[in-house]
């Protein structure tokens, strides 16, 4: 991923654009991937700074509600494979932010517009986990959720995202695992384990449902990401590819899916489920989340408080590199 | 790119799966000097085996083709098939070619 030449993403005249746009889109039609520098589209360039963005930012955030129970993991094998999932997650930011770096914007720019509040990351984080049994439905249901969403984007037609997508679909598998396994023990376990179990089930489910985003019939960047490859499934066929794989899990777990609709139909082969809670979802969205405040108010303590480090560093380099010219 | 003040530098990282193979490029990272931007490469790019060796260079110490210029500077090879074996027919019969 070399720096993107900016004078190759200035806007070119008219004809030329409309020449090179017919070549880009025959281009990506024939399944070939875009790579960084390539001459592309404008908005195909800011929707993906959008998307990549938006996810580096969930990775991020996502490490707070996992980070809470640390600490307090009940065995230490858990805490050794909780670390190792939230280490992962802050891996799986970097690489996407350097894959949106490919595209002409710094990062240090991305992670201002995150902390402003301007920059939006998946609502799903902005939920609490007030118990270990939330630990078990985020890998569970929010890990499986994404990996759904993050499979589909391995065909991604921008090649630093689609790579990127490769390298963490090959993480992801444990932290689902992890989270399943951390919901067979309670469900096997005491009644109140069970009970705690069903309990982080009921509140995890529709938001999982919701991390796919709007129905097809009112998601608004759709049609034209699916013509440009930019996504390759759509929501709602995500969502449902998800409930059906996702239901007889649970049914093994002997837990119940909290929603009175839900019925497998025989026809089909598909779960039908019921109506989703957008109001809740557009709530959420707008900050209004049970955690919105408290996520980015960690997330700007973080990077207030490690800026001594980053100057520390670069002061620490500067001296190094004088020291070696006066040595030379 | 610039480095402004309080801006660690881009680099690239490339990693050797094991030996015998070449360093492959795997995505990139910021750190402050070289040292650092390999302690951060292992971390972010090798936490479960992936490598046994690492080469990080700054981004902007790298020069690469134009994308524009892919047409000239590769096409020429496409009608030169001869510098293919399977250009070449051999003789039933006649072995160790
Ligand atoms: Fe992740
Ligand atoms: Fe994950």
């Amino acid at each position: 991923m070399t720096t993107p030449d900016v004078t190759t993403l200035t806007p070119v005249p008219a004809a030329d654009d409309a020449a090179r746009l017919a070549r880009f889109e025959a281009h990506v039609a024939a399944e070939e991937k875009v790579e960084a520098r390539a001459w592309m589209p404008e908005a195909y360039r800011r929707t993906l700074i959008r998307q990549i963005s938006q996810h580096a930012h969930s990775e991020i955030v996502g490490m707070l509600p996992e980070g809470n129970w640390i600490t307090r993991a009940p065995t230490l094998r858990r805490k050794a494979v909780l670390m190792a999932k939230v280490q992962d997650e802050a891996g799986h930011g970097l690489y996407l932010y350097s894959a949106a770096e490919t595209l002409g914007v710094s990062r240090a720019e991305l992670i201002d517009q995150l902390l402003a509040g301007t920059a939006k990351y998946s609502s799903i984080f902005n939920y609490p986990t007030p118990t270990w049994a939330d630990i078990g439905a985020i890998g569970w249901l929010v890990d499986g959720a994404a990996i759904m969403n993050q499979v589909a984007l391995c065909r991604c037609s921008y090649g630093p995202y689609a790579r990127a997508m490769v390298r963490i679909c090959r993480e992801e598998s444990f932290h689902q695992r992890q989270g399943f396994e951390i919901m067979l023990t309670l469900s096997r376990g005491a009644a109140a384990q069970r009970a705690m179990a069903q309990d982080a089930l009921n509140r995890w489910w529709w938001p999982s449902l919701m991390m796919f985003g709007p129905s097809d019939r009112d998601s608004v960047h759709s049609a034209q990401s699916m013509r440009w490859k930019i996504k390759r499934v759509s929501n709602d066929d995500l969502r449902q590819k998800f409930v059906d794989a996702t239901v007889p899990q649970a049914q093994f777990l002997g837990l119940t899916v909290p929603d009175p609709d839900l019925r497998l139909d025989d026809a089909t082969g598909h779960y039908h489920f019921g109506e989703l809670p957008w109001h809740e979802f557009h709530e959420v969205l707008k900050g209004n989340g049970p955690c919105n405040r408290e996520r980015l108010a960690a997330r700007r303590a973080a990077h207030d408080e490690g800026a001594w480090v980053r100057a520390a560093a670069l002061a620490y380099s500067r001296k190094q590199q004088a020291r070696q010219s006066r040595a030379s | 790119m610039s480095t402004t003040p309080h801006d660690w530098a881009l680099y690239e990282v490339f990693v050797r799966a094991r030996a015998g193979l070449d360093h492959k490029h795997v995505g990139s990272l910021h750190a402050a000097d070289p040292q650092m931007a390999l302690q951060h490469a292992r971390d972010t790019y090798t936490r479960r085996q992936e490598g046994v060796s690492i080469w990080v260079v700054r981004s902007d110490q790298i020069s690469a083709s134009d994308p524009s210029d892919a047409d000239a500077l590769f096409s020429p090879a496409d009608d030169k098939v001869y510098r293919h074996p399977t250009f070449y027919t051999i003789p039933e019969g006649v072995e160790g070619l």
